[in-house]
């Protein structure tokens, strides 16, 4: 099931998602919020279709406050788009799967 | 056959308390039943901590869980699920369709239970500063105010529920209210008044919201002593009211001046085979025991319209 959306961490984040060498779509989420568990499945499928495209990471919020913090994510489920280690798009809340590849797609301008 | 292919006995928009419950009683008695859920099964309940008065639970049940267990309950007699957001609905004649995002679907019978949503306040800032501050949501964002300062907006039951959930997290929860009194039963307004990080702001609004990439502070407004100030917040949670979830109806059913549909006791809406249930109906008490009671007449009386048809 989980095959296709790495876990990041704290430690992690700057090799997986500022360095990367495709654009990161980063998912801020935790164990006790429900609509992050309906993001999970939708994310799962997106990181399959966008294998070798686009790279789809999830973090923590519990274990890696201190990048929530940075981020300024105050409320979750909240995905980062980033382009060359840059933030260039966010979505705050739970988006159906054919919403989210349009934000994808005009984000990364695929 | 696909499930675009069906032509489903009941198609419920909505999966909620009324909306589960209504599957569990259709596919129990043997109608074949497609729920389409844009989100969460549960609805808003699953945003609720912990539902403390839904009979035959003194210990109170988990929001997310009783969702959790009202889809299982719905699936095990053969209910289907779909994951959809609906864009469109066409209801007159035999055959009534729903269109969404993963396709359109069919049905004998449609049962509207789409629920209701927090309304905003309308504070100039607010839509700026949404998930940068404004919340609508305690049990989701709570979490992100440990040790910090917070204001709920409003005076009913959710707003004192919420805020004293709040404190959880939070060192100071203002609770401000535009008028002197709260609306709120009294034994949620007592417990909230002995809990010692909250204080009330009464008879007082807020003006705006201020704040440049996430909140700092809210002008507030104390309408007796017409005195105006800003308070320093991280965060403003709003539980001043609701609003129906029925945009996407147009005209294809009669609404009452708010939004809300119109249904008659048997649920039944201006147009046959179309029922409505649950909060999203014009009604009195929008609670999940009503809501659940709700669902079950309007699954029988979809029973009974089709058993005419043949």
């Amino acid at each position: 099931m989980s095959g296709n959306v790495l876990e990041i961490s704290e430690a992690t984040f700057a090799d997986e998602v500022l360095k990367a060498d495709t654009p990161v779509v980063v998912d801020f989420w935790a164990t006790w919020c429900g609509p992050c568990r309906m993001m999970a499945p939708v994310f799962e499928e997106l990181a399959k279709e966008y294998a070798g495209q686009v790279k789809f990471v999830k973090i923590d919020v519990d274990k890696n406050r201190k990048t929530a913090e940075n981020y300024k994510v105050m409320s979750i489920p909240t995905l980062l788009f980033f382009k060359d280690g840059q933030p260039v798009d966010t979505q705050v809340g739970f988006l159906a799967k054919e919403p989210l590849k349009q934000k994808v797609n005009t984000a990364f301008g695929l | 056959m696909t499930r675009q292919d069906t032509i489903y006995d009941l198609l419920i928009i909505g999966g909620g308390p009324a909306g589960l419950a209504a599957a569990v009683y259709a596919s129990r008695s043997m109608m074949s039943v497609l729920v389409i859920e844009s989100m969460l099964s549960g609805g808003q309940i699953a945003t609720t901590e912990n539902l403390d008065n839904y009979p035959g639970f003194p210990e109170g049940i988990g929001g997310m869980e009783f969702g959790q267990q009202l889809e299982a309950q719905a699936r095990k007699f053969g209910t289907e699920m779909a994951l959809a957001t609906v864009t469109g609905v066409s209801l007159q004649g035999e055959i009534k369709t729903v269109e969404t995002t993963e396709g359109t679907f069919r049905g004998r019978t449609v049962l509207l239970a789409t629920g209701t949503r927090s309304r905003p306040l309308g504070a100039p800032g607010e839509e700026e500063l949404k998930g940068k501050g404004v919340s609508y949501c305690a049990t989701c964002d709570g979490f992100f105010y440990t040790d910090r300062v917070v204001a709920v907006v409003g005076g009913g039951d959710s707003a004192l529920e919420e805020g004293m959930y709040l404190t959880k997290f939070a060192k100071k929860v203002y609770i401000i209210h535009r008028r002197n009194q709260l609306r709120a039963i009294s034994l949620l307004q007592e417990k909230a008044k002995d809990n010692p990080k909250i204080e009330f702001l009464l008879d007082t609004v807020i003006e705006k919201i201020n704040g440049r990439d996430h909140v700092e502070s809210v002008t507030l407004l104390n309408k007796g002593e017409n005195k105006t100030w800003d308070l320093p917040v991280d965060g403003v949670f709003m539980y001043v009211g609701l609003m129906p979830n029925t945009e996407f109806l147009g005209d294809s059913v009669a609404l009452d001046e708010s939004g809300y549909i119109l249904a008659n006791e048997n649920m039944e809406t201006s147009v046959p085979g179309v029922y409505a249930a649950g909060d999203v109906r014009q009604k009195l008490l929008r609670q999940v025991v009503t809501a659940v009671a709700d669902g079950a007449i309007a699954a029988v009386m979809a029973g009974r319209y089709l058993d005419e048809k043949k």
